[in-house]
């Protein structure tokens, strides 16, 4: 069964103009991203499709604040995040953002719940931890540590935590990369739930072009510019993805 | 220069932070032990070529009174070299411009006018006394630099209640007095005590001694037996008040001389093992630790086919250059601190020359021991190195196992927040390196009480010793006894407040085959200004029908409370008493007997007398009092009580300080190296972790508590530790110094605490802060993407 593609709302949570990265190595530069504009929308769920080296992870670092651009400006809901100040950055991270890591980066020495709570602990409105993992059905794995948990189970206790805190965006770099097939659709279908239920933001990038058919949009990068975009008629749920 | 030892060079300049606080840590090991290596047998070189050429006795006997024609018997006794007569005085001297008495210890030079055959004065300036004047003196180096005294200067010298002035024509010193402390006391008091040398022609005629002489000193031939020596010198010398002779271990200053180089050797000992354990320890977990973060290239090149052999010294070989760069940091400091100890020295003991060598025993000891300590270090990390299979090594590792806390177990879990558990976790899973960290960091702390712990002691010492012990202002010590109503004679001087006898008398105590020469001290029942102190410093009155002894002379003689002793009087009419063991008195300084002075007169059969009186003078009037004093011709000597406090403090406090600030330096030293290293440890092991807490919005500040949070726990953790290893170093040094001349008790003052723990809680934050200053920088992106 395909979903219809409800229109977004016209708000935009996230707007780029004329973004521009370069990296210096050495005596070289290397430009990772040539003017990029970009609107992202509440509730949106994007797939950032791209080859390596197509500026995909830079953009996601530019959204999410751990990277300033070299040129070119991004506003989040009005605030203009490129002249933050790095205290400014973490904060806007603490509040507004939640991140899923290709290898999760849990805290090993800290359960599901505690890892949870960890990012909870620091949220003005969070849920519970145990609302999170619920979410994400490990109600019943809350007190088992990373070394107990499968890769998929890992991820979806990152994906827990980052939705905790009831961030507005939610960035996933490679949430699957790690991942055999039946277990990133597990993994999707917590993040495809999350972005219904909750409303949230939702970025994913990927280098697999099937998940580019749960998104609304799936932009398509390439050599530091998004050479194609296109909206999905019809999106997929995760459930019946497959790779 | 191989690929792999280019690998082991860049992988070191990665590593530079941690492997400086490394070897800085074994640098602190090598340094201690070369610089107490180096002054020890410098001082022992210097100590032995001074004994040489000053021709140092081995034997000396003191009496009363001889004829010169008795010296060829003397001689004649089988196994002696060399003997030689001379008149040994006691006096008191006036400096210009300066009020205070001063005893001098006057020697006499032979009557040609030359050098003594034994016990020659090496003279610094001028020269030795004309044999045509009377009136022409040597003074003693240390004493001479103290009043700035020079060729040409004047003294007043009385001997017997007569004085004269003399006049200074050179300045030395004697392998005989080394060290110079005034008779009964322990510490050398410069200002107050002088060592003369005169005409023995002018002596003679002040101590109405023509012809005759009061102390013979002996070279004996080699091999032969000093107690045979001694018995036949001692019945020889018997009817003339011989007090019996002894030999070098008896003789102040040898023997203190001796217990300053044990000391030097305990030192020499303790602290380099204390720091080469720390270092060995840091270098095993930094090993670890690497070779951990290394599994993917071991793997790589065991697949190329390197052996573990080849991969073993490639990690020994990092470990071995932190080691030697350690050593050769702590060589050179070592060698210069040891000549800078050797010279404090110097000074106190006022050797007219130095034979200041870099122990090359030390050196190779030093290098030797760093490099095993470094071997130890990395032992358990090149097994886990040589132990991983190609294919495994290139894995990444499995996730660390965690698991509840006890605390957790026990349901307190509910009071610890996400950090808390995180850190008492992390704690949990490698509980060795905590244990270690938190050893480690106990040392630190003790070894700076250890610095401290010297002034402490001294304090309480003198405390005890010349506050609740001792009360009197003046000290007057007689030629010889004399009848007890001197005492009336000195109470109703002007200015004296109180006074009450002594009677000191040389003896010799023996229990079975045990003896000790000592004194007897004989108070009455009613003194107030001298008391004997028991182990609770409440004052004991010495009984009538037996003798007090100081503690330590119970084990030395092997007595309990109750056993008989036998008390051989060394004046008088010598006789040989046993005497019931009444108790035991408290002392940190000297060993002597206490009995009730009317008692002990009655042992010594030598009728009521008293030699000498302890004042209570009036503010203001010991000038005056020191005057009249001078006067009469039974005063040997007066010495004042706070003035000998004042000075012993003068002397030692520069000293002491400086050895506390080197102690504290070196205790901050390892606690730098192993909170620094902990931190980079954690920094590394942990730091995908803590990135990834930045990224979901944790601050800087957040990520850094919960890092070093860890850390401050293991050092708040250490500090009751580190007070109780403190406490125990200081047991071990006090077993080390124990001696009959003294006893260092263990007094550690809460100030002491207090410094050792805000110098660990300072290192700590300075460790801290250079850590943080990484956090900073932690790469926020690398860690979304790479698996470590």
């Amino acid at each position: 069964m395909a979903l219809a593609t409800p229109l977004p709302a016209a708000e935009a949570v996230f707007r780029a103009r004329g973004l521009t990265k370069t990296y210096r190595m050495g005596e070289v530069e290397v430009p990772a991203l040539r003017g990029v504009d970009l609107d992202l929308y509440r509730g949106e769920f994007v797939v950032l499709l791209g080859p390596s080296g197509s500026g995909k992870s830079t953009l996601l670092n530019i959204l999410g604040g751990l990277d300033v651009p070299t040129a070119g400006e991004v506003w989040y809901e009005g605030h203009h995040l490129t002249g933050a100040s790095e205290r400014e950055l973490t904060l806007f991270r603490r509040e507004h953002v939640g991140f899923v890591f290709q290898f999760y980066n849990l805290i090993p020495s800290l359960t599901a719940r505690e890892n949870v709570a960890i990012v909870t602990e620091l949220a003005g409105q969070p849920m519970t931890p145990e609302e999170a993992l619920a979410r994400v059905d490990l109600a019943d794995r809350m007190d088992h540590f990373p070394a107990q948990l499968s890769g998929g189970q890992q991820q979806r206790v990152a994906i827990a935590r980052a939705i905790a805190k009831r961030p507005a965006v939610l960035l996933c770099d490679e949430p699957t990369g790690a991942l055999d097939s039946a277990t990133g659709v597990r993994v999707l279908e917590a993040l495809e739930r999350v972005n219904a239920e909750l409303g949230t933001t939702t970025v994913v990038i990927t280098h697999n072009a099937d998940i580019a058919r749960m998104a609304h949009r799936v932009l398509y990068l390439g050599d530091g510019r998004i050479v194609r975009e296109v909206r999905n008629a019809q999106r997929m749920p995760a459930a019946e993805l497959h790779w | 220069m191989s690929a792999l030892s280019r690998k082991a060079v860049r992988d070191l300049w990665h590593l530079r932070g941690q492997a400086l606080a490394i070897a800085l840590v074994i640098a602190g090991g090598v340094a201690t032990l070369v610089m107490s290596q180096s002054t020890y047998e410098s001082l022992t070189a210097t100590r032995e070529q001074f004994y040489r050429q000053g021709a140092l006795a081995d034997l000396w006997a003191p009496l009363k009174r001889a004829p010169d024609t008795l010296l060829p018997q003397l001689a004649a006794i089988p196994g002696v070299q060399t003997a030689q007569a001379r008149l040994l005085a006691l006096g008191t001297l006036g400096v210009p411009g300066f009020n205070e008495p001063v005893r001098a210890e006057v020697v006499s030079l032979p009557l040609d006018g030359g050098q003594p055959l034994l016990n020659r004065v090496q003279l610094r300036s001028g020269r030795l006394p004309d044999p045509e004047r009377d009136n022409e003196v040597v003074v003693g180096e240390a004493f001479a630099a103290a009043h700035a005294l020079r060729a040409g200067d004047t003294l007043r010298l009385t001997l017997r209640g007569r004085q004269r002035w003399l006049q200074v024509v050179g300045v030395g010193t004697s392998p005989e007095y080394v060290y110079q402390s005034p008779p009964g006391a322990v510490f050398p008091d410069f200002k107050r005590y002088a060592v003369l040398w005169m005409n023995r022609h002018a002596m003679e005629k002040a101590l109405n001694m023509d012809g005759a002489f009061d102390n013979v000193t002996l070279r004996l031939l080699p091999g032969a037996r000093a107690a045979a020596v001694i018995a036949e010198l001692d019945r020889l010398l018997a009817r003339y008040g011989g007090v019996g002779a002894y030999g070098r271990h008896e003789q102040t200053s040898a023997r203190y001389l001796e217990e300053e180089m044990r000391q030097l050797q305990t030192m020499a000992r303790l602290f380099p093992a204390i720091f080469l354990g720390v270092a060995a320890f840091l270098l095993h977990v930094v090993l670890m630790r690497l070779v951990g973060t290394q599994r993917d290239q071991i793997g790589v090149l065991k697949a190329f086919g390197y052996s573990h052999r080849a991969l073993a010294l490639h990690y020994l070989g990092m470990a071995a250059a932190i080691a030697l760069l350690g050593a050769a940091l702590g060589i050179a400091l070592g060698g210069g601190l040891g000549r800078w100890l050797a010279h404090v020295y110097q000074g106190i003991y006022r050797f007219p020359f130095l034979a200041y060598q870099l122990s090359i025993q030390a050196v190779a000891t030093g290098v030797a021991v760093s490099l095993a300590a470094a071997a130890a270090g990395a032992l358990m990390a090149l097994r886990a190195a040589a132990s991983l299979p190609p294919a495994e090594a290139m894995r990444a590792p499995a996730p660390a196992r965690f698991g509840p806390t006890v605390i957790e177990r026990l349901g307190l879990q509910r009071w610890l927040s996400q950090p808390a558990r995180m850190a008492l976790r992390d704690l949990e899973r490698r509980p060795g390196r905590a244990a270690f960290t938190v050893l480690g960091l106990a040392l630190a702390c003790a070894v700076t009480m250890v610095g401290r712990f010297q002034g402490d002691a001294i304090d309480y010492m003198v405390d005890t010793q010349l506050s609740i012990a001792q009360h009197h202002d003046l000290a007057v010590s007689f030629i010889e006894p004399a009848p007890r109503r001197v005492l009336f004679e000195l109470a109703a001087l002007p200015g004296v407040r109180t006074a009450e006898p002594v009677r000191m008398a040389p003896v010799r105590l023996a229990h079975g085959h045990r003896s000790y020469r000592t004194t007897i001290e004989g108070l009455t029942p009613d003194a107030r200004l001298r008391r004997p102190l028991d182990a609770q410093l409440r004052p004991i009155t010495p009984s009538a029908d037996g003798v007090l002894l100081t503690d330590y002379l119970q084990d030395m003689l092997a007595l309990a409370p109750g056993d008989e002793i036998e008390v051989q009087a060394l004046e008088g009419h010598r006789r040989v008493r046993r005497v019931r063991v009444a108790g035991f008195v408290h002392e940190s300084i000297g060993a002597q007997g206490y009995m009730d002075l009317d008692a002990l007169n009655r042992l010594l059969g030598d009728g009521d007398v008293v030699s000498g009186v302890l004042l209570g003078v009036l503010p203001g009037a010991e000038p005056d009092l020191y005057a009249r004093l001078d006067r009469r011709p039974w005063v040997a000597g007066i010495s004042s009580r706070l003035a000998s406090v004042r000075s012993f403090y003068a002397t030692m406090g520069e000293s002491l300080l400086v050895f506390s600030l080197v102690a504290a330096l070196l205790g901050g030293v390892i606690n730098f190296g192993l909170v620094y290293n902990a931190a980079r440890i954690s920094l590394s092991e942990r730091g995908r972790e803590l990135a990834s807490l930045r990224v979901l919005g944790m601050t800087e500040g957040e990520v850094s508590a919960l890092l070093l949070g860890q850390l401050g726990l293991l050092v708040v953790v250490s500090l009751p530790f580190g007070f109780a290893a403190g406490w125990g170093l200081c047991w071990l040094m006090v077993q080390g110094f124990q001696s009959e001349l003294f006893r260092i008790p263990i007094r550690l003052t809460t100030a002491t605490y207090a410094f050792a723990g805000l110098m660990v809680l300072g290192a700590s934050v300075v460790s801290a802060l250079l850590v943080r200053r990484r956090i900073a920088r932690l790469d926020l992106i690398a860690v979304l993407k790479t698996r470590e």
